[in-house]
Formats: structure tokens, sequence, C-alpha cells
């Protein structure tokens, strides 16, 4: 059982400015299904950059939902430019803290509201771009290194805190240690180049894929009275689940190589490799 | 320190359960009048060691062993370590291991440190499971080998409660002269077991999941296995569990057992029905709920439900609200950052992974309290997806 404060407990049992905005001057959308947690933040903008409001969709932890609750009243009020430079401890701080492995919910909190604003600027976040460390919940090294600075981190396990990064299979856990020494060294602006700019975080792909399946795959499989479902995404490799009249399907395989997986390299990226969970 | 046990609606007995009161009186005097050490010489220590041997009788009556078939351990992932690492060194030269997917951490991560353990000389290998949570025993057969030492597969499974033809699969290990291994923390005392009619080596059970205290457990070595121990030490146990007896714990399990072979009918009849009107009643009011796990190859007290677009951690919390306690195998609340490996084994999609609940019920438990859960259940569910940002979308 998580030590929460009555602060979060308060803002998680009856959250504040709960919906969606209409016709919103930013929207901020961040994390997946797959993750364990998402934010939708909406705020509305007035002719002088003051949010005059903000509203919130959260699936996630007790924490998640406190943390975007507290998120949208603290921003109500302020201009866009002092919004811009809220940050997470900000957050966790207005909660009166959260527990050290929940802190990546506050991280989450930001990083909608730092979307919204781009969006309500028009402008393309940077943080899509820098060489993804780590796979399972697709956080680059720009990020960690953004949260070691912030957050004074100094150790992998806060960095996995902060960012979930390290928090899955555990491959990145020396990576993440080498970075943490450089950037705590402060040589890490210059050490650390991105590999390749454009290179696709685990979760920019996985929401890829998930559309592919929905708009295109699955009503097709359906008209034959089969599903798919997507189970897990694991650098290139997508395993996927047949269901319905797919399951037992003699040509279950071809369908599977020719279809599903010729579709998801055209449409995500060319070297994916679909297979059948089994 | 009070609790409020007397408020609380304890749907949470896979975790644990209470001591039975009746269990708890029969332990009292060992941690009273009667301190002696069973090993002593004297009539003081000598009658606490009576107690333990009749203890042992009670255990060995449920299972259908041989009273001298139980060894007492301190728990149920004690009794798991001794049995495969007995195993692993009675023959040093197989050095393969087979296991499941879907295991208790306490079979699972000692597997999957075997091979750093012992320097790269063991592999294992992880059986996965059918969407319903059962395995396929034509790869099972597939997967044992000439160089297989032991096959570990739990009876129950404690997040889902499938069960698993554990006899079978001892039988087909014991054809190739294979070792077999079975958790059945979950599975003793809530199903029928009978060791004189399976061919089974090991198989561990744990007190505290019996209406026993922690801190108490058992390993079952049938006669004529070989055996080495993992603790050594003194005499006790005949040598194959070295340091003194957790007297009153061993009384009490004793009493546990006896107690569960009593109500093994009402635990099959009457909390089974508890627990079908539960998930029922679940499934029918909440819509985009599922149930993970075979609908009928499963233990009577167990049901996983998931509610698809939404957080485990949040339910349970708000289920805390109605003092209802149970689990779930969200990311949040399994201590990683990933929901529970035996939902992600079995396929369930993370739409589902991560709001998925687990009720395990006891004799303890009402038709009140299940009324009670099945009337504040949909409206927390609701609840929590009108502020689900993929709800809306995929109603």
């Amino acid at each position: 059982m998580w030590e929460y404060t009555d602060k979060v407990q308060q803002h998680f049992l009856n959250p504040h400015n709960v919906g969606e905005l209409e016709n919103a001057s930013g929207t901020g959308d961040v994390g997946s299904l797959s993750c364990g947690d998402a934010l939708k933040l909406t705020i509305k903008v007035d002719d002088n950059g003051i949010i005059t409001d903000a509203k919130f969709k959260t699936f996630g932890c007790a924490s998640a939902i406190a943390s975007s609750s507290v998120l949208t009243e603290i921003v109500k009020g302020m201009s866009i430019d002092e919004a811009a430079k809220l940050t997470n401890e900000d957050i966790a701080e207005a909660l009166g803290g959260l527990p050290k492995e929940k802190m990546h919910c506050s991280v989450m909190g930001r990083e909608a509201l730092e979307a919204a604003i781009a969006d309500y600027r028009g402008v393309i976040l940077p943080m899509a771009e820098g060489e993804v460390v780590c796979e399972c919940f697709g956080v680059t090294d720009l990020e960690i290194i953004r949260a070691i600075k912030e957050s004074d981190l100094r150790s992998v396990e806060e960095i996995t805190n902060f960012t979930k990064a390290g928090g899955g299979c555990g491959k990145c856990e020396d990576r993440l240690r080498e970075i943490l020494q450089q950037t705590v060294e402060g040589i890490a602006a210059e050490k650390i180049k991105p590999l390749k700019v454009q290179r696709m975080t685990t979760l920019q792909k996985i929401k890829k894929i998930e559309n592919v399946l929905e708009r295109e795959i699955k009503p097709t499989l359906k008209k034959d009275g089969g599903d798919i479902e997507l189970v897990d995404v694991d650098g290139d490799f997508v395993t996927v689940s047949l269901r319905g009249a797919c399951s037992g399907c003699q040509s279950s395989q071809t369908t599977l190589k020719e279809y599903v997986e010729r579709k998801l390299r055209e449409q995500v990226v060319d070297t994916l490799i679909v297979e059948e969970d089994k | 320190m009070n609790c409020g046990s007397d408020k609380v609606i304890y749907m949470d007995n896979n975790a644990t359960t209470r001591i039975a009161p009746e269990v708890l009186d029969a332990m009292m005097p060992f941690l009273n009048d009667c301190y002696g050490n069973p090993s002593s010489m004297h009539t003081f220590g000598g009658q606490v060691g009576r107690a333990v041997e009749e203890a042992r009788g009670k255990i060995a009556e449920l299972i259908g062993a041989d009273p001298q078939e139980i060894v007492f351990t301190s728990c149920g992932t004690e009794s798991d370590s001794t049995a495969i690492l007995s195993a692993l060194q009675t023959f040093p030269e197989q050095r393969h291991v087979v296991t499941t997917r879907v295991e208790h951490p306490a079979v699972k991560n000692l597997c999957e440190s075997l091979n750093q353990l012992t320097g790269h000389k063991h592999r294992t290998t992880r059986l996965m499971v059918e969407a319903d949570g059962t395995l396929d025993l034509t790869k099972y057969q597939d997967a044992l080998t000439e160089d297989t030492a032991i096959v570990s597969v739990m009876w129950a499974n404690n997040e889902t409660g499938v069960i698993f033809p554990a006899e079978e699969m001892a039988a087909m290990a014991k054809e190739r002269g294979i070792l077999f291994h079975t958790d059945a923390v979950q599975a003793v005392g809530k199903i029928p077991i009978n060791m004189k009619e399976n061919q089974i080596d090991f198989l561990s059970l744990s007190g505290h999941k019996l209406h026993a205290p922690k801190g108490v457990g058992v390993l079952y070595v049938r006669k004529g296995t070989p055996f080495v121990p993992f603790l050594n030490g003194g005499h006790q146990e005949q040598g194959r569990r070295g340091g003194t007896e957790n007297v009153a714990s061993i009384v009490a399990l004793g009493r546990a057992c006896q107690l569960a072979g009593e109500k093994m009918e009402e635990e099959n009849t009457r909390v089974r029905g508890l627990r079908d009107k539960l998930e029922q009643g679940l499934l029918k009011s909440i819509p985009k709920s599922m149930l993970n796990g075979h609908p009928t190859d499963r233990l009577p007290n167990t049901t996983n439900v998931s509610f698809e677009y939404v957080e485990g951690e949040a339910i349970l919390l708000h289920m805390n609200q109605y003092n209802i306690a149970a689990s779930s195998g969200s990311a949040c609340t399994s201590g990683s950052l990933e929901p529970s490996h035996v939902l992600r084994a079995m396929g369930v999609p993370f739409t589902a992974a991560h709001g998925s609940i687990r009720f395990s019920l006891s004799i303890y438990n009402t038709e009140q309290e299940v009324d009670f859960v099945l009337e504040k259940m949909p409206a927390i569910i609701a609840n929590l997806r009108q502020m689900s940002p993929f709800w809306k979308e995929n109603q």
C-alpha cells in the first residue's frame, strides 16, 4: 500500500476539472494504455495569454489522477509563460509530496502541460527526438538528462521513479548509469548527441501500430469473423493474438505474415516482425 | 494495535487468510505454558514434541500422505527452493528445469536466476499458457528432455485460480525419470488432494493461506525421493531441515489442516456459490468486463475480472473507501511498472490487464458481503471510466 498524503487522497477521490474542453486552445495527450497511465489535458487561453480553464482525463493510478487534478487547479489563472515554467516538482509539492516510486506521475502532468502549451503555440515539442534508451516505456536520453538535472537525481532507481526508464525489462540499466554519470559530471550536453533525430519511440510505435490495427486490419479480419489484439511490442517484434475465426484457422500464419506484417511494415516501420502470441 | 478486521470485507484470501479462532486456541498454549524444546529429553519438552508429531499427522491426513513425508519449513518459498535445489544437487549432470510463465515469484525468480546462480550451467524452459491460463500438455511433453532434472509447476495459480493437471503432468515426468515438484500453496485446503493417488515427488504448502499463521510451511517429500537439505544444522525433521521447530505455528497448521478437511465441502459448495454470484454479478452489471482464466478449471474461491480502460490501483483505492479488500494485477500494484506476468503470459490485452481485480474468498465471507460488493462496484468503475481518456471512444 502506498503512503499517499491527504492531499493526494482528496484529489484522487474528488478530482477537480474532470473532462474535456470543447474548442480548447491547446491539447496535451501523453502516455498510453500499454504504459499503464495516460493523460489528456485541454486548456483554454484568452487573448491576454492567460489560462482561463483547464480540464483533464486520466487513465492511471491514484497519484496519476491526483497529479492531473491538482495540475488543472495550479494552471488556471496562470499566464502561458508562467505555466511553461512549471516543473513536476511543483506538481508533487502541491500534493504535499508523492511516494518516490510515483514521481513519474507528476512528470506525466508536466509533459501534458508542455504538450498543451506547444499545441497552443503551434510548435512541435523537441522531446520526441533523442535516442530511445528505455525501449519498454519509450524514454529518450534527452528526457532522462532533463529529469536528472531538474530533480537532482543521483541513482538509476531514482531515474526509474521519475521517468519509468528501466522499469520494464531492465536491459537499459547500464546505459542509464552511464547517462547519469555523464550528466552528473556536467559533460552530458557535449557527449550525448542524439543518434538519429527522427527515430521513433516505442510509445509512438505502439500508437501507430494500434492505429493501423484499428483502422485497417481489424475491419478486414472481422469480415471473415476474425479479430486481432495487440499483445506486446518489444523493439521490432510485434506480438499479436488472433481471435475469433482467426484462432486455429489453417491459413492464419499466412494472414499474419502476408497481410498483417505487410500492412504494419508499410505504415509504421519496415523492419517490424509480427509474431503470434502462443 | 487495532486493524479493524471486524469491519473489513476481506476478499484477498489468496494473499493471506485470517487465523481461524480454533487454530488460535490450539496454538496459544505453545506461546505460553508449553515452551519446551521438542528435542529435549525431559517430559516438559517431550510433550511438546508429541504435539508436533500430532500436527504432522493431521497435515499428512489432509493431503493423503504418510506423516514421515511431511517436512516443516518456514514458508512456501523455502519449501519451493528446497525442492528445486535438492533435485539439482541430486542430479548434477542434468541441467535443465521445466516450469511455466505463470509461477509465483517464489518459483519464477528462483528458476530465472538459476542460470546465474550456477554459473550458466542451467537452463530453464518456461511454458507458455493459453489465453484461458491453461497449459498445453503436448508442449509440456515436448519440453521434457534427457537433460531435465526437475519440473516445477504450480497446482493452482494464485492470480487466476486456474488449476493445472499436476497429477497427470507428474506421471508424464516420472515416465522419463524426471522429478516433479508442485507449488500447491493455493490448492491445499481448497481442493481435495491425495498424494497416494499420484506420483508427485515434492509438494509445497504454506500455513497462512489456509487460516494458520504466517511463518510456517511444509515440504512434502515422497518416500524414496532423493533429498538434499536446504538448511543444514540440527537433527530436526530427521536431518532434513535444521533449526528448532516453530512449535506454536506447526500445531496451528495441524489444526488448520484438520479444519480445512472438515470445511472442504463447504469451500466447494457455499464458497464456490458466493464466488460465482460475485463473478456473474460483476460481469453482468459492468460493461466491458471480462473473466481472466478458465471458467471451470479453477479454485472455488478465486475470480479475476478485468474492467477495461481503468487502472487497478485506482479501483482498489475506491474499494478501500468501502472497506473492501482485494488485489490487482495492474502495474501500479505489482511493485514494478508492468502489469502482472500471469496476465501478460495469457495474452490479456493491456486495455484489460491494467484494470484487473482479483477477488479471493474464504469460508468467512457471507452473502451480504458479496451483495455489498456487487452494489458498490458498478459506480466505482463508471466513475473512473468517465475520467479515462480511452473510455468514450471505445464504448
